[in-house]
């Protein structure tokens, strides 16, 4: 796979915390348009490795490129120009809880976008009534129970039609059928608008649904990468044994 | 190898706050402007501290008026209470009050809020954003501790000065018009203007001090109970130990404020 036709580009990508590598030397291509997800157990540099491509984190070697851009190396404006293209959902939700619903989805539009008052409260609402949440324009974020708070997340997220969007843990803490109601969601955008996704779970369900390429990182390293089946029939016992668990997250 | 020891770490942090500092003081003059968010910050830290300020200016004065009535009785100079009730205020009591009340109000508040974000990934959720979070959160609050707590050091003197007139006229009847004239005989625009204005510079501790700790926070709820506690006993260590320099370099800068 050329460079050119990758979304997202971990390039020996090395990160330490304290004395702990977190990530080390990890090298892979996200191809474009398509669903990528990233497994592994707990505190395998999975969410440090989504919060390098969005620029939260920066790599002690290595580089990470966002299509042709090398983000790891912007800052500024330059950076903010990259991460308008991108939506990340947070596994929290992180939704800003001093202002409502409605505004936390139309937030990202009144800060980059010319358009009028009316208009982005418009677009807020058709965001929030993709994930079922128009009713709940006005209502504060602690109003909200946890599947409800990760739907407004991804509406957020979405605001400016990203071109890739970052997902850590879809169904961290939810229920199955809301994990899979949001799954759907997932799958829809990306096959119906194009949307990168680049998913972060350790639940195999979610995996199996979102995934074409699936990625296993363990202690830091990349030890499979390829499509399910491929890595259904993975000479490592221990991606075997991964690709098989049905951990509900 | 990690070589930091409790020495190092701290001189470590010390240099972090003062680039943070700085850094905020750069931002604060260069565009793009967060005017709408500074505005609310300024009704959010200065507008609804303006009770807590009122209320109090009304007790000190209260207070600094039977003081001063016990000590000046003994003279036979009771028609210069008002008058030094005013500069004690003014110079001194009014914008050292206001910073140490407004140091554990609006401290507290920013270390809390900004800690609050940060371990539930609001900050970074920011930044994701494409927005940047540094001049968002911090640099319009510490633009707004700068403009609002000389603003409300004028409410505090202004209260106390009410106070005192509350107090004297309970005490011996003085009408408003005569006690506003004793006070203001001997208060001059170089008693006032020093004074106040480097209540700016409290302002500038409060927020970069809260900012500071409240966006580094971490350890989850325990870390923002922490940071805003810190937030308060810094900040007012900070003010009171930059109070004793400034007020040096307002009486070499304005002789006639230290009476010269």
């Amino acid at each position: 796979m050329t460079r050119r036709s990758a979304a997202v580009r971990m390039d020996h990508v090395t990160k330490v915390f304290g004395t702990r590598t977190v990530l080390d030397d990890v090298t892979f291509d996200v191809p474009a348009g398509g669903g990528f997800v990233i497994m592994g157990r707990s505190g395998t540099g999975k969410s440090v490795t989504l919060r390098h491509m969005i620029g939260l984190l920066r790599p002690d070697s290595g580089r990470v490129f966002i299509g042709d851009d090398e983000i790891s190396a912007l800052s500024g404006p330059p950076l903010s120009v990259v991460r308008k293209k991108m939506g990340f959902l947070f596994q929290s939700a992180a939704l800003f809880d001093s202002i409502s619903v409605g505004e936390n989805v139309a937030f990202p539009m009144r800060r980059h976008t010319q358009l009028r008052d009316a208009e982005i409260r418009e677009r807020a609402k058709q965001k929030l009534a993709a994930v079922g949440l128009e009713p709940d324009y006005d209502k504060m974020p602690g109003a909200l129970s946890g599947g409800m708070r990760k739907c407004a997340g991804l509406a957020r997220a979405l605001a400016l039609d990203p071109k890739i969007l970052l997902v850590d843990e879809p169904s961290a803490g939810l229920d199955p059928i809301t994990s899979e109601e949001i799954d759907a969601l997932l799958v829809d955008m990306k096959n119906q608008e194009g949307v990168t996704l680049v998913v972060v779970t350790h639940n195999m369900l979610s995996a199996r649904r979102l995934g074409d390429e699936l990625l296993m990182l363990h202690e830091g390293r990349a030890i499979a990468h390829g499509t399910p089946e491929q890595l259904d029939h993975h000479p490592s016992e221990l991606v075997r044994a991964f690709m098989t668990s049905q951990h509900a997250g | 190898m990690d070589v930091r020891t409790p020495a190092t770490s701290f001189f470590a942090g010390f240099g972090d706050a003062a680039l943070f500092a700085f850094k905020a003081m750069r931002l604060a003059w260069t565009p793009p402007f967060e005017v709408s968010e500074t505005i609310r910050q300024v009704y959010e830290l200065g507008l609804r501290s303006a009770p807590l300020i009122a209320v109090s200016g009304v007790a000190v004065g209260v207070v600094l008026s039977m003081h001063t009535r016990a000590s000046l009785e003994r003279f036979g100079a009771e028609s210069m209470i008002p008058a030094g009730l005013a500069i004690a205020l003014v110079r001194e009591t009014g914008p050292l009050t206001a910073g140490l009340l407004l140091s554990g109000r609006i401290g507290a508040g920013i270390g809390a809020e900004l800690g609050a974000m940060r371990v539930t990934e609001q900050i970074d959720a920011l930044e994701a954003s494409a927005v940047d979070a540094f001049r968002y959160l911090v640099v319009t609050r510490v633009i707004a501790c700068v403009i609002a707590v000389p603003i409300l050091t004028t409410v505090m003197n202004f209260a106390g000065m009410l106070g005192g007139f509350l107090a004297e006229t309970t005490a011996t009847g003085m009408p408003f018009h005569l006690y506003l004239k004793r006070a203001f005989s001997l208060v001059g625009i170089s008693d006032y203007v020093p004074a106040t204005l480097k209540t700016m510079v409290f302002g500038f501790i409060i927020a970069t001090t809260a900012s500071y700790l409240g966006f580094n926070t971490e350890s989850g709820t325990e870390g923002v109970g922490r940071a805003s506690t810190r937030a308060v006993v810094l900040s007012s260590i900070l003010i009171i130990v930059t109070n004793v320099l400034l007020v040096r370099l307002i009486f070499f800068i304005f002789p006639k404020a230290a009476g010269g």
